[in-house]
């Protein structure tokens, strides 16, 4: 006879249960081939520009000269995006959950979940015909004010659609998704640890040092990955507001800014072909890895936190 | 041990932060007796501070020709150490801690919400002009500068969309179901568990790139169909659907289950009828949810789908156009005149907003209406 637990089993396995199971059984699997194929797919179409002879690919020297810029653009623009919206995105999180008012921290929460689903091409149109332009005369006064910071070293692209307002814009999209993420763990800090560092007499900020941050820390990491992923991966916002000319800089305000490897797929992907084709398929390969990494890391990271932690 | 730092009088704190608070400070009242136990600011405190910013903000605009932006962080940061100083001259150092990072939170929050408020107001006035029937019921057949509209584009999204949904949800729930019914903690499941996390965070345009991929391998390259759209979007709903439904699932609670099994209910009709309409408001706004997500994706859409000028229903055969890539394609590449090309984008932003909007109270509405009736 069995050994497994007679309760938990329904009894006798009949007919319909082996279908039913098979089918679950089988969705499960295929999500591993979709994941698989992703990679597999992406690779066969890009091996093509992979094992090319370096000067028929664009540019001339090779893939990896191809690659960089735009793994360079990816990278500076994810990586401000990030350092600008964890810190606000924290704020909003401890304000809705531990600041406003009880009446209206619900009505808040749920404009920010509203917000945390505007289409990201949404904020691309607003990027490129509002918050460029009007970040235009910043630009030139932190290029003439600030110039001795490489960052700011000008001149002031007159059209405000430069690395910088690309930043802005990512972190303007991914606030809401962290903020949303962080105030639901904010939310979940047990009332027992936050009275009790009430009755000691920690003011409002000690319990939110003391009892609420070290709970959340591990979701408010996550967060911050699913942030970075979304913002390494934006296309539409960046295609629409980045005029990308190559080149590697750190020169944030400057008309000379690198493309990121989602907007240069976007932007050239309509009317490519053959080889060219390929390269792309390859630079998409190149984005799918490294959010693989983020994603991997961050995972890594939460678990090591909740072991540590309990 | 004193938990509070010697309470101080109201006589020592005007001293050092006159020019810093002054309008808070000249108007305080001294606090009654048992007040005086804890000192602290009065009420209006923080909208003084707050108003003492607004005043340096619009001071350093009319005197100085600085940026608009620089003005509003020097008066924030004047209003903040104004707040903190009194503050800590009243009621020590850790309240004066406390009342610095109230400020600051309040003004990450106003300052966060500025944009995200400008987004939507932006899409709204400059999308409504062009609400109208036309936009509604024509498509750019044949129009080349003003009028048609985006009816070719808005059913594209429909049916890539739905198509997605009809892919998605089947095996989403399946997924979900054996995660959490047949799985247990084998490690086929761990290792799904794993990957639809890190699906969760694929770019959209790899997931085109991939449905494109696919499509190359098998038919050969250059086809643009509207199915291959809807695989796209399933690659980045299905992981969503996992999880909404997963999460459902496992708070049905196990003595429903038991109960089942104890009437000698096989279990895949126990799963059928006693644990899916149990979690069915979960599970019908997950979806929904889901849905709301991949409604706006473009770039998936860009690279599979294409765009057309008339009306393709048939998500088989030829390009399709979809609302996003359509509203992408009209600010991006306007014609002319190229206010009427930015005009429709509008449009279709401001109509991708409310789709999904829609969505999202849909969503809500669904879990409250079908939650199940227990008690």
């Amino acid at each position: 006879m069995t050994t497994t637990t007679p309760a938990l089993t329904g009894g006798r396995r009949r007919p319909g249960d082996r279908v039913f199971s098979g089918t679950a059984t089988a969705s499960a699997v295929l999500i591993l081939l979709v994941l698989a194929g992703v990679g597999l797919f992406l690779l066969a179409e890009a091996y093509p520009a992979l094992t090319a002879p370096a000067d028929r690919i664009s540019g001339g020297e090779g893939m990896v000269v191809y690659l960089w810029p735009i793994l360079f653009g990816t990278l500076i623009t994810a990586i401000i995006a990030m350092l600008l919206a964890v810190p606000v995105a924290v704020g909003i999180a401890l304000f809705i959950s531990h600041y406003a008012p009880r009446r209206l921290s619900q009505t808040l929460g749920y404009v920010v979940d509203l917000l945390a689903a505007v289409p990201s091409i949404v904020y691309g149109f607003w990027g490129v015909q509002v918050f460029a332009i009007s970040l235009v005369p910043l630009y030139q006064w932190l290029a003439e004010n600030l110039g001795w910071i490489p960052l700011f070293a000008g001149p002031a692209s007159a059209t405000g659609r430069t690395i910088l307002t690309v930043s802005l814009v990512l972190a303007v999209m991914i606030l809401p998704i962290i903020s949303a993420l962080s105030r639901e763990v904010f939310l979940q800090t047990p009332r027992l640890h936050e009275e009790a560092a009430m009755a000691l007499g920690a003011t409002r900020w000690e319990m939110i040092k003391y009892a609420v941050i070290p709970y959340g820390r591990s979701g408010v990491i996550s967060a911050s990955m699913l942030g970075l992923g979304r913002a390494l991966g934006e296309t539409m916002a960046v295609t629409l507001v980045l005029s990308a000319s190559g080149g590697v800089t750190f020169n944030l305000l400057s008309s000379g800014n690198p493309a990121t490897i989602a907007a240069e797929i976007a932007l050239n992907f309509p009317e490519a072909t053959g080889l060219r084709l390929s390269e792309l398929i390859a630079a998409g390969l190149v984005l799918f890895l490294l959010t693989f990494l983020v994603n991997f890391a961050a995972r890594a990271l939460v678990t090591r936190q909740k072991g540590g932690s309990t | 041990m004193a938990s509070q730092s010697p309470p101080e009088t109201a006589q020592d704190d005007p001293r050092g932060d006159e020019e810093q608070d002054r309008s808070a400070l000249t108007r305080y009242q001294p606090p009654s007796l048992a007040e005086s136990m804890h000192a602290s600011l009065p009420r209006w405190s923080g909208a003084a501070a707050a108003g003492l910013g607004l005043l340096v903000a619009a001071a350093v605009v009319a005197v100085t020709d600085l940026h608009v932006a620089v003005a509003v962080v020097a008066g924030a940061v004047v209003g903040i150490a104004a707040f903190v100083v009194a503050s800590r001259a009243v009621e020590g150092e850790r309240a004066a801690t406390d009342r610095f990072v109230t400020a600051l939170v309040t003004v990450a929050f106003v300052v966060a919400v500025l944009p995200l408020v400008s987004v939507v107001w932006t899409t709204v006035s400059r999308g409504l002009p062009r609400l109208d029937a036309a936009y509604l019921t024509q498509s750019m057949y044949g129009i080349i500068g003003e009028g048609g509209g985006a009816y070719h584009a808005i059913m594209g999204t429909l049916i890539v969309t739905g198509i997605a949904t009809l892919i998605s949800v089947p095996i989403g729930t399946m997924t979900a179901i054996y995660l959490v019914e047949y799985g247990g903690d084998n490690r086929l499941s761990k290792v799904v568990t794993f990957l639809v996390d890190v699906m969760t965070g694929i770019p959209s345009i790899v997931a085109g790139l991939f449905s494109l991929a696919l499509f190359t391998l098998v038919f050969g390259p250059g086809l643009r169909l509207g199915i291959m759209g809807s695989i796209a979007l399933s690659v980045l709903m299905i992981p969503i659907v996992v999880r909404a439904v997963e999460e459902m699932l496992r708070i049905v609670p196990a003595r429903l289950r038991e109960s089942s099994y104890a009437l000698g209910v096989p279990k895949w009709r126990t799963i059928v009828k006693v644990v899916l309409p149990t979690a069915a408001s979960g599970i019908a706004s997950g979806v929904v949810l889901a849905v709301a997500r991949v409604a706006g994706e473009t770039a998936p859409l860009l690279v599979t789908v294409g765009i057309a000028s008339s009306t393709n229903l048939n998500p088989f055969e030829n390009r399709m156009a979809v609302l996003p890539v359509f509203a992408y394609y009209q600010i991006k590449f306007p014609g002319i005149p190229p206010q009427a090309f930015i005009d429709r984008a509008w449009t279709g932003a401001l109509l991708l907003i409310i789709l999904v909007m829609t969505l999202n109270v849909a969503a809500r509405v669904l879990a409250r209406a079908l939650a199940p009736k227990t008690r």
